[in-house]
């Protein structure tokens, strides 16, 4: 039979880069900006983070140059949409492009090479603990810390001054901009964060989860996090649950085939999108555009005229 | 997302084909379909290391060009079209999916030369397609028989790709293999819909580990599994390509694709006019099918017997199918001394006997 205990185990570590491209995607839109690069700058991100952690030896240092480089993929898309007013869906359809094709270059001479180990938070004797010691003890610092940003993300957006700015300028530019904040200049800001959560979810993808350098080793990361996004309805906490649930059917499903108990593979595999399908529905099915809480000018081009 | 790698595979086409134009004399120029990136360390890079031994062995008198990641289905068929335009006398897919393309595409161009990986032929293909294959479970015969050794739980996973007879073939020649020298030996197969997906493959191979295997054999194509098994201390084999660099564990052995020497063959022929239409299935013998370096972590009287029994596939006095052998529901499929032939084994679509999963539809 399965157990639950390692199901839940490989579940939280198969989430984890979809949860923080997703938490990043998330404010992202918040802001009002529609981003469809995040499998590009998670790529981009997998790419730096592997390539300085096997040069300097240190998985920390391929974290922080994962976010760096996929920063900096995210403030050309940022250039691009913000100052020069360029389309943000064909703007970031053309950000996950490039990275794909940029990551395969810069990748090329690290194929096959075992990257530096990522310790654990706690001392091996703690992930003994029946239950709750391979569960909740026995993970790298970044699982625990995507739950913080999550947390985090939640506060800040809910509770705080800039987190009210945020969704301000993402609910209508023009009255945040007359009120005198400064709309591209938050967007950018937002922007960056996202790229900076993107890269680190790719490189935890190649440093941890797989762990290797593989070309085009994301294989749809992205799109799947710019869907729990949707799932989420923009609310941290679901995004969360989301992506647990992604994660959770997709290490369930395997685990059932190798317990041979007989169920249907590919109805299990569809299961996540049928949910996200089926919770779009029965959102969107208010009338009130407030129910389905997309921000308001999500994707929409700001122009300041004065 | 297939519109994507569409596009990168044109532009990767567009880019190939400009070359070409500046070379002088004409030389005779061959392009490759594949289906992942050349970078995957696995299927793909073969094919691409054939590509090279083709370029290496005639020089300035070919020319190749590729295109990676091309779907399967109509958009393999423009990639094509457009080498060809682009002055292509040879056109190679390497992927069972690109079929139906490949013969599309060679009735429209009855010049061309199509050579295509893993297909079949039927009345209606083109005289223009040729098809060939490796007889890889001569090799997974080799590795089930490592594995039967080698497990301590008698637990052997496997990552299995798509239900189709070449997989399934694969499944049944390492049981059969590992049950003649562990007669307490299992299998459990996973299934990961997906020829080429790290992040799936590590999953799946850390799900066999949780469900008790100790020895996993792939049917992916990337080193994904091999990360997964060296941090648990189990044991792998190299797949398409050695994976040498996971040696000497968790790869203690591998099987790998070789077709340079078909490749250089079948441009020779092409090029002096004598290349027919012909389906080629290959094994160990020919050398398509290799077996790469057994390592130390095996012990040394069972690289002797895995030697010898490559040894004996190798020389034709051993078919990796030999009777007795009975379905899984217990029906007789060969009696005692009986040889599977190819067509049956072409066609492949049920477990042995002793397999205890259900093949998914």
């Amino acid at each position: 039979m399965i157990d639950p205990i390692t199901l839940i185990t490989a579940l939280i570590a198969t989430s984890t880069p979809i949860l923080l491209a997703a938490i990043g995607e998330l404010v992202v839109e918040k802001s009002g900006v529609l981003n469809l690069g995040v499998e590009g700058m998670m790529i981009i991100g997998a790419v730096c983070g592997f390539m300085v952690a096997v040069g300097t030896g240190s998985p920390w240092l391929g974290f922080v140059a994962g976010m760096a480089g996929a920063t900096a993929l995210s403030l050309v898309f940022a250039f691009l949409t913000q100052v020069l007013l360029s389309n943000q869906v064909a703007t970031g359809l053309a950000l996950t492009l490039f990275g794909l094709g940029l990551a395969a270059l810069l990748g090329e001479p690290y194929a096959g090479i075992i990257p530096p180990p990522t310790s654990d938070v706690f001392p091996q004797a703690m992930h003994a603990i029946p239950v709750i010691g391979p569960i909740l003890l026995s993970h790298d610092i970044i699982i625990y810390l995507s739950v913080a940003l999550v947390a985090a993300t939640w506060f800040v957006l809910k509770h705080t001054r800039v987190g009210l700015i945020l969704r301000a300028v993402g609910e209508n530019h023009d009255a945040a901009h007359a009120l005198g904040y400064k709309v591209v200049r938050i967007r950018v800001l937002a922007i960056m964060f996202g790229g900076a959560c993107a890269g680190l979810g790719g490189a935890y993808l190649s440093l941890v989860r797989v762990p290797s350098w593989t070309e085009g080793m994301t294989v749809g990361a992205g799109w799947i996090a710019l869907a729990i996004v949707v799932f989420a309805s923009w609310k941290p906490w679901r995004a969360l649950i989301g992506a647990y649930l992604f994660g959770g059917i997709a290490a369930l499903q395997l685990r059932l085939q190798a317990a041979e108990i007989g169920v249907p593979v590919a109805l299990l595999d569809a299961s996540p999108y049928l949910v996200t399908i089926i919770v779009l529905v029965v959102i969107s099915s208010d009338r009130s555009r407030a129910a389905l809480n997309a921000p308001a000018a999500l994707g929409r081009v700001f122009h300041a005229t004065s | 997302m297939t519109k994507f790698t569409k596009l990168l595979a044109t532009a990767a086409v567009a880019v190939g084909l400009a070359l070409p134009a500046v070379a002088q004399e004409d030389p005779f120029q061959i392009g490759y379909v594949y289906v992942g990136p050349v970078g995957d360390y696995g299927w793909t890079w073969t094919h691409d290391q054939g590509r090279q031994a083709v370029e290496a062995a005639y020089g300035d008198r070919v020319e190749t060009v590729y295109a990676e990641n091309v779907p399967e289905g109509a958009d393999a068929e423009r990639v094509m079209t457009q080498m060809i335009l682009g002055g292509a006398d040879m056109i190679l897919t390497t992927s069972f999916g690109y079929r139906e393309a490949t013969e599309n595409v060679a009735r429209q161009f009855p010049d061309v030369h199509f050579e295509h990986a893993t297909g079949y032929l039927d009345d209606n293909s083109p005289s223009n397609v040729a098809v060939y294959s490796a007889r890889f479970y001569e090799g997974r015969a080799v590795m089930g028989h490592i594995a039967g050794h080698m497990t301590e739980s008698n637990i052997v996973g496997y990552i299995a790709s798509y239900p189709i007879p070449e997989v399934i073939r694969g499944i049944n020649s390492a049981f059969i293999h590992a049950r003649q020298v562990n007669p307490d030996v299992e299998f459990r197969v996973v299934w990961a819909y997906t020829w080429f997906d790290p992040a799936v493959e590590a999953d799946a191979a850390q799900a066999l580990l949780d469900a008790g295997a100790d020895v996993i054999l792939q049917h992916t194509d990337s080193t994904a599994p091999m990360t997964v098994l060296a941090a648990a201390g189990a044991y792998g084999f190299g797949q398409a390509s050695d994976m040498i660099q996971f040696a000497p564990a968790p790869r203690i052995s591998s099987i790998m694709d070789q077709w340079g020497d078909y490749y250089v063959r079948r441009v020779g022929e092409a090029m002096d006019g004598t290349w027919a239409q012909s389906n080629t299935w290959e094994g160990i013998a020919d050398g398509m099918v290799g077996i790469g370096e057994m390592t130390d972590a095996i012990p040394a009287e069972v690289r002797a017997s895995a030697t010898a029994l490559r040894d004996a596939i190798a020389a034709g006095t051993y078919q990796p199918f030999t009777g007795p052998i009975n379905r899984q529901d217990g029906s007789v499929w060969l009696a005692a001394g009986e040889t599977a032939d190819d067509l049956t084994l072409a066609t492949l679509r049920f477990y042995v006997e002793g397999l205890t999963g259900d093949i998914p539809n």
